[in-house]
């Protein structure tokens, strides 16, 4: 698969009273043209600033890209001007944010929004973008789009903000589009249709998409490979089936573990005990070994590099020391 | 919308009849009389006795209220006890100097104010934005008649680039077309400046305050995603969220702005409604001070009903509550 994105070692920082913490820690995976990937991790393991840092819209203050590159088309995005990297954002490269209900300006109407980035980047006149601004709302199936154009954004609900965001996002025909927990601050009855949405948005357009997520069954649902993040850092990445069939790493085995299994009933999803460490103090060794079940010596005095047991997989594990290559 | 003004305008009625009779009854309890200054003892108290007969002054005040309000409700707004002119006649003259001098002020005001705040909080932190917190500070601080004492000390007496007080040259008859508008506009430069530019410094830090809150919010990130330019951020998706909270503000800052007027009008000797209302005020000049005060009401209102309206216009969440959607 020709490759579209080829992110190394990237590295963002936030600083903080305390020193500065490395919110994303030498993160590298790549994406394939027409490829969806998943990333998965608990919640503050540094999926958004991922995203964000790709996108180089991580705000400074507080947080600064430390290092890593990010190669699409030959060049690094990491070392762009800016002026070509406002190019590259919403045209190249679009977001679709976590927070739909805050994403969207209060004071400008939805289509205006949409309207906006075609017009920014497609050098169109007024009245060609809104026609195509509408033809967007009316691809992500927001209902009668010539009047909802006009709406503002507290005159939707939650759902189709998220569709017009997704339609802002895929206005320009983007190669790479960043999913961050597109569906999660929805409804559960909303949160299936736009899931549903984007896969079929994805099948008509064929762009690559970077589906951030800490839903299993999501990804199980969307993604073609997946990269586990754990504390900022890769922790394991896998093709999709060999990864629900075969996890190569405890924290990977935690999270699926945690996946309610159809037909099964649990009181309560057995969960990875403890929570994400902080950045500024993140156990000795390997960063999972204080919540790792299969803990050995070594684990607590070397951080262990991404070791590759089998073909297209990696694990940072040194219980996968040696297996394979 | 209509009816929303329509209500707005008749509870201002209301307000400013109040307004006008609780001043009413003030001046009249105030110790000091209009005859005052005709006690010389080339004039004799029977003389008094006759004027004030003629002037109404000898009945109980309760009937002079109705008298007086009566007039002012047919648009009569009586004659002066000074000059012995119709009012109305009087402030035909005065009001359009007054007004020329607050809307130049206003216009400085918002300018410097809006401007200068989003300045500084674009860049938050940088020298910019302390410089431009001292000076603010500093501003702030001082009075402005000593402002403007020193304003003119520099400007007129020392560097003599600007005249020191009127609305124009003493030959400025002989002038016409756009010399005429040049001299009017240098005498406007120094009132303008004290009482636009100083009370500007106030109007930035709440500028600055609701900037740096909206340059918090998803949706400019989202702004950033779409690859606009960061003038476009900043000017059009952040000020317009950002004027919302300020143009309340403005409005409450229109009372200060005509107070100030007073001020700076005797300072400057400006032929406004200020110095006609402190000389009114000494010499009890009744008619003068109610008409004035009628006028100063009316404007405070007008200011409030503006910014209640650009509010409404800003945000369009609020037109919605309104109209029910
Ligand atoms: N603006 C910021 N200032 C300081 N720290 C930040 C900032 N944004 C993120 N972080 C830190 O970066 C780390 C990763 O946060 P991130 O938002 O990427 O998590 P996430 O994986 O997206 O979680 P979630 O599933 O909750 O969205 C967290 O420790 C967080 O505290
Ligand atoms: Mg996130």
């Amino acid at each position: 698969m020709e490759k579209l994105l080829e992110i190394r070692g990237l590295t963002t920082e936030f600083v903080t009273s305390e020193g500065a913490a490395k919110a994303v820690d030498g993160v590298g995976f790549d994406i394939g043209a027409g490829e969806t990937v998943g990333l998965v991790g608990e919640s503050g393991c540094g999926k958004s600033v991922t995203a964000l840092s790709i996108m180089r819209l991580v705000q400074y203050p507080p947080g600064r890209i430390t290092a890593g590159s990010v190669m699409m088309d030959g060049r690094d995005l990491m070392k762009l001007p800016e002026k070509q990297m406002r190019r590259v954002r919403g045209n190249d490269i679009s977001i679709v944010f976590q927070e739909p209900l805050t994403s969207l300006n209060p004071v400008f109407t939805c289509g205006e929004q949409i309207r906006e980035t075609i017009a920014l980047h497609q050098k169109m006149g007024r009245r060609e973008s809104r026609l195509k601004a509408v033809e967007m709302l009316r691809l992500v199936r927001i209902p009668d789009p010539e009047k909802r154009y006009d709406n503002y954004p507290h005159q939707m609900s939650g759902g189709m903000r998220q569709r017009v965001m997704i339609a802002m996002a895929l206005s320009c025909q983007p190669r790479l589009l960043i999913a961050d927990e597109p569906s999660t601050a929805l409804d559960v009855s909303v949160q299936a249709q736009i899931i549903e949405l984007l896969l079929d948005l994805k099948e008509r357009m064929g762009m690559s998409v970077l589906l951030i997520t800490h839903d299993l069954a999501v990804v199980a649902q969307m993604a073609d490979r997946v990269v586990v993040m754990y504390a900022g850092a890769v922790v394991e990445e896998a093709p999709i089936d060999s990864l629900f069939s075969d996890p190569m790493h405890p924290y990977t085995e935690g999270l699926m573990a945690s996946i309610p299994k159809l037909g099964e009933r649990l009181e309560r999803l057995p969960v990875i005990p403890g929570n994400v460490p902080d950045p500024l103090r993140l156990p000795s060794g390997c960063r999972f070994s204080d919540r790792c079940t299969k803990r050995i010596p070594k684990c607590l005095i070397e951080e262990p590099p991404l070791f590759s047991p089998a073909a297209g997989r990696l694990s940072r594990c040194w219980l996968r020391e040696g297996i394979g290559r | 919308m209509a009816a929303f003004l329509l209500r707005r305008i008749l509870q201002s009625l209301v307000l400013v009849w109040i307004v006008l009779t609780i001043t009413f009854f003030l001046l009249h309890l105030a110790p000091g009389d209009p005859m005052a200054r005709y006690e010389h003892p080339d004039i004799s108290p029977e003389t008094v006795m006759k004027m004030r007969g003629q002037l109404g002054l000898d009945r109980p005040v309760i009937e002079q209220y109705f008298i007086w309000a009566a007039g002012f409700a047919r648009g009569d707004f009586g004659v002066s006890f000074r000059y012995n002119r119709p009012v109305g006649e009087i402030l035909a003259e005065t009001i359009p100097n007054t007004l020329r001098l607050t809307v130049a002020s206003m216009a400085l005001y918002v300018l410097f104010g809006l401007a200068l705040g989003m300045m500084s909080a674009a860049r938050r932190y940088s020298a910019f934005d302390r410089l431009n917190t001292i000076v603010a500070l500093f501003v702030y601080s001082i009075p402005s008649f000593w402002l403007a004492l020193m304003l003119i000390m520099l400007f007129s007496l020392k560097l003599g680039i600007l005249p020191s007080s009127h609305m124009q040259s003493l030959d400025s008859a002989s002038m016409s077309g756009i010399p005429l508008f040049l001299d009017r506009a240098r005498h406007l430069v120094l009132p303008a400046f004290v009482l636009g530019v100083a009370s500007a410094a106030g109007l930035a830090r709440y500028m600055r305050g609701s900037m740096i809150d909206v340059l918090r919010e998803d949706y400019i990130r989202t702004a950033r995603a779409k690859g606009l330019p960061e003038r476009s951020v900043l000017l059009k998706h952040a000020f317009r969220n950002a004027a919302i909270p300020v143009v309340t503000i403005l409005g409450m800052s229109l009372p200060f702005l005509l107070g100030g007027a007073v001020i700076v009008e005797k300072i400057f000797s400006w032929p406004g409604m200020g110095g006609l209302m402190v000389e009114a005020i000494y010499t009890r000049d009744y008619p003068v001070v109610l008409a004035v005060n009628f006028v100063v009401a009316v404007m405070v209102i007008l200011g409030n009903l503006l910014a209640d309206t650009g509010y409404a216009v800003l945000d369009p969440r609020i037109m919605s509550k309104e109209t029910g959607r």
